[in-house]
């Protein structure tokens, strides 16, 4: 044992010697967590501001912050992208059919967006945002939602002062008082009311998976032959995760050109850094369209032809001209997505290393197959 | 489906020609609805030819190290809803309940939900650390946790989003995608009292947080009297280690609780004063009701059951005559008392066989068998607890709480059967 370790269980047992009902250790297992130990995970904030750091940042960097790590998911101005949450807006709409829940119409805390972006956003590459930056990126978060100028700075010494709109409007499950008498009655067990008619069938909004059901109602038609006249769903009758049922997969394999063989460590290499992308595109035959299109067969491919993606205007201008995304036009392309292409809506900032993105292009040649 | 592995491609590889033509035979035969089975006109070749399984040898032992299922089980596979999030590494798939019976759930096919993808995290890299307002904050290694006394018990884990698609109306034809959000395991573990009594509570510390070592870490708070209760530390299910899927090598497991608070590989517990209000507990698990205010902390799982079989990806394949009527039932309150069951869309119940009665927060399994007479059926379950609660139809639910709501859906589910032995998901009116 290391004598740090030995001195930090020697201040630990005088704490609890000092702390009044100290209960004796039982088993006498485990170490004494060490203070760096605690401050690397201990980094939950509360409500009252307890754990914030110090530090500051204001709206201006957070935009900047935001477009880089945050916008390709959940748009410029926290307006959703894909079916990713919606961040700013939805004000005055929780009563609504459709309500839109988000930091400023819903979250009743500030410390939950300090805490949660610190932890676990980008998603893809967590816990890559300091003290600063993430109060420069709630600062933004605040100030996509109305709730504060563009030139409000955010500190640890401000943070309370913040209003959160839907701060009251949250009660403690209230559903023992409230439901469980109105259940617990003995139940009726026959001619419990007229005749019941069918109201509603699922059927009729097709957004079961296709094959799983094999045998219909003798009345209805099979979900499976939904393309032509179907039915409209009435687009009210889904649940916490709609708007996301355009996303068809891609069906056709692309055409590969002949490639040269491929290093296999150059592949590893790229498949680690694939996961910096992997939350916005899919790589594999048939995948579906993220955030991102589907990149199987991307090399030596044409642009902007993944089925059913909305590509920004200047890809499909680029497209339309006829790029191809060789090796070289790649290379280029993710040495500076937005210098290569003013306008794109990848907001992946891009890779700097050569040798970085030489493997990247060695792995979307591998899972393309030859 | 996607699901699919290379196995079940090679369906047909081994079998002769013979076989895979009586095969197709009985399949096409089952499929004739009505068709009586009592008597038969000619001897079944099954029956008179000798068969080749039964004249060849078949595989020897150790042909799988760990055993999969019998190539034939292809429907037995978790199944996801692309449509229902944004992406597969924060997303959810079902439970295929429609095809299985008792009440235990196999790890390979219980349901996934995960926020930031399934991580790879060994029992070497593994450590727990218990922190905040407690005398001695303390690490764990896993062999440190392997010398605490374990307890073995039996609890369903059904997700707060569980029949969440169907608040406004029948969405989705299978209990598989209704219900299927839930398993039902037993789990080795540690309570989690013996870990937090090891590093000495003290008395302003009135909940805990807990959270994982992934990227989502889905921080949970929960308060410190049922953390001293029931809460167990687990490392095993149903006999062996738990699925990277469902947090290898450490989760926690929140017996009646909703799902989103059995944190998988478990990091850290946080002894504090008060909740901490991460955005998994108010952002999403809370609960928009009518009047634009939520509910917070709904941690219990009412009653609920569901008839797995017949269902839509169930139908009835035999016809008319004796017809076996199972499902499941639970509650996160207590103990499943009795299932009732209704064959005309709740007007007339009877009530069901438990075949397997489950203890406090694990699955029941009940059985009604009856005598089919080949007309439209429009079939019902209804749990009833050992508190007494009995389970409410989605209106009464509706009345209270609106559409919006999302989470908690334990309403009764309503399955319409055909003459042809079809089955849908359909609202019935009451």
């Amino acid at each position: 044992m290391s004598k740090s370790v030995l001195k930090a269980l020697a201040t630990t047992a005088l704490v609890g010697v000092l702390a009044a009902p100290a209960t004796a250790q039982v088993h006498n297992l485990g170490r004494a967590a060490l203070p760096a130990e605690i401050a690397a995970w201990d980094i939950a904030i509360e409500p009252d501001g307890t754990g914030l750091p110090e530090g500051s940042g204001d709206a201006y960097d957070g935009e900047d912050l935001w477009v880089e790590n945050c916008a390709s998911c959940h748009g410029d101005f926290g307006e959703g992208a894909g079916a990713f949450p919606v961040i700013a807006g939805g004000e005055g709409t929780l009563t609504n059919r459709r309500p839109v829940k988000t930091v400023g119409s819903y979250w009743p805390y500030l410390s939950t967006v300090w805490d949660y972006v610190h932890r676990s956003m980008p998603f893809g590459n967590a816990q890559i945002l300091s003290a600063d930056e993430t109060y420069a990126i709630t600062a933004y978060i605040l100030y996509s939602n109305g709730l504060v100028d563009d030139d409000f700075v955010l500190s640890r010494d401000n943070f309370l002062e913040v209003e959160m709109p839907n701060a009251d409007g949250f009660y403690i499950d209230d559903r023992v008082e409230s439901e469980v008498p109105l259940f617990s009655a003995e139940p009726c067990m026959s001619d419990c009311g007229e005749p019941v008619q069918i109201t509603a069938r699922a059927t009729d909004l097709q957004s079961t998976p296709e094959g799983v059901v094999t045998v219909f109602a003798p009345d209805r038609q099979p979900a499976v032959e939904a393309s032509a006249d179907a039915p409209a769903s009435d687009g009210d009758s889904d649940g916490d995760g709609d708007s996301a049922m355009a996303d068809e997969p891609v069906q056709e394999a692309a055409v590969e050109p002949a490639m040269p063989t491929l290093d296999p460590e150059l592949v590893a290499a790229g498949e680690g850094l694939w996961r910096q992308c992997r939350s916005c595109h899919t790589v594999d035959q048939g995948g579906r369209n993220g955030t991102g299109p589907n990149l199987y067969g991307i090399v030596g491919h044409a642009a902007g032809a993944s089925e059913g993606f909305r590509y920004s205007n200047p890809m499909q201008a680029a497209a339309s001209e006829g790029l191809v995304w060789t090796p070289e036009e790649l290379d280029a392309f993710l040495a500076d997505p937005r210098g290569y292409m003013r306008g794109t809506r990848m907001s992946f900032r891009g890779l700097r290393d050569e040798a970085d993105r030489a493997a990247m292009i060695a792995y979307l040649t591998s899972v393309t197959g030859q | 489906m996607t699901d699919m592995s290379d196995d079940d491609q090679q369906q047909t590889t081994g079998t002769s020609r013979r076989g895979f033509l009586r095969t197709a035979g009985l399949a096409a035969g089952g499929a004739v609805v009505g068709a009586a089975t009592a008597s038969a006109q000619e001897a079944d070749p099954l029956i008179t030819e000798i068969q080749d399984w039964a004249s060849a040898t078949g595989e020897g032992v150790d042909a799988a190290p760990y055993g999969m299922p019998i190539r034939f089980e292809t429907d037995t596979v978790r199944r996801t809803v692309p449509w229902l999030t944004a992406d597969p590494i924060s997303s959810i798939n079902f439970t295929p309940i429609h095809s299985l019976d008792g009440t235990i759930t196999p790890q390979g096919c219980a349901f996934e939900r995960h926020h930031s993808g399934a991580i790879e995290l060994s029992k070497s890299d593994y450590r727990l650390m218990i922190t905040g307002l407690v005398d001695r904050p303390l690490v764990f290694t896993y062999d440190d946790l392997m010398r605490f006394p374990r307890e073995n018990h039996v609890y369903f884990c059904e997700c707060a989003a569980n029949s969440g698609m169907e608040w406004a109306g029948a969405q989705l034809n299978g209990a598989q995608f209704t219900h299927g959000m839930i398993h039902n395991m037993e789990y080795t573990g540690i309570p989690l009292r013996v870990l937090l009594e090891e590093a000495g509570v003290q008395p302003e510390g009135q909940w805990i947080f807990v959270e994982g070592a992934d990227a989502s870490s889905n921080g949970r708070s929960i308060p410190l009297e049922k953390a001293m209760d029931d809460v167990l530390v687990a490392f095993a299910a149903n006999g062996e280690a738990l699925r990277k899927e469902h947090g290898y090598p450490i989760r926690l497991v929140v017996p009646g609780w909703e799902g989103n608070m059995w944190v998988k590989w478990i990091r850290r517990i946080g002894v504090t004063h008060s909740a901490v209000e991460a955005r998994e507990e108010t952002s999403k698990y809370t609960d928009l009701m009518p009047d634009g205010r939520a509910r917070k902390w709904t941690w219990e799982m009412d009653a609920k059951s569901i008839i797995t079989s017949p269902s839509p990806q169930m139908p009835i394949s035999h016809g008319a005559g004796p017809l076996v009527i199972t499902g499941l039932a639970w509650s996160g309150r207590g103990a499943i008392d009795r299932v009732d069951v209704s064959l005309d869309g709740g007007v007339n119940w009877q009530t069901a066989r438990l075949g397997t009665q489950g203890g406090k927060y694990a699955l029941s399994r009940f059985y009604l068998e009856i005598d089919w007479d080949g007309s439209p059926m429009l079939l019902q379950s209804r749990a009833i607890d050992d508190t007494g609660y009995v389970q409410p139809t989605k209106d009464q639910l509706r009345e209270i709480r609106g559409l919006n709501s999302v989470y908690h859906n334990n309403g009764i589910q309503t399955w319409a059967v055909y003459e042809n032995g079809a089955v849908e998901n359909v609202e019935v009116s009451s």
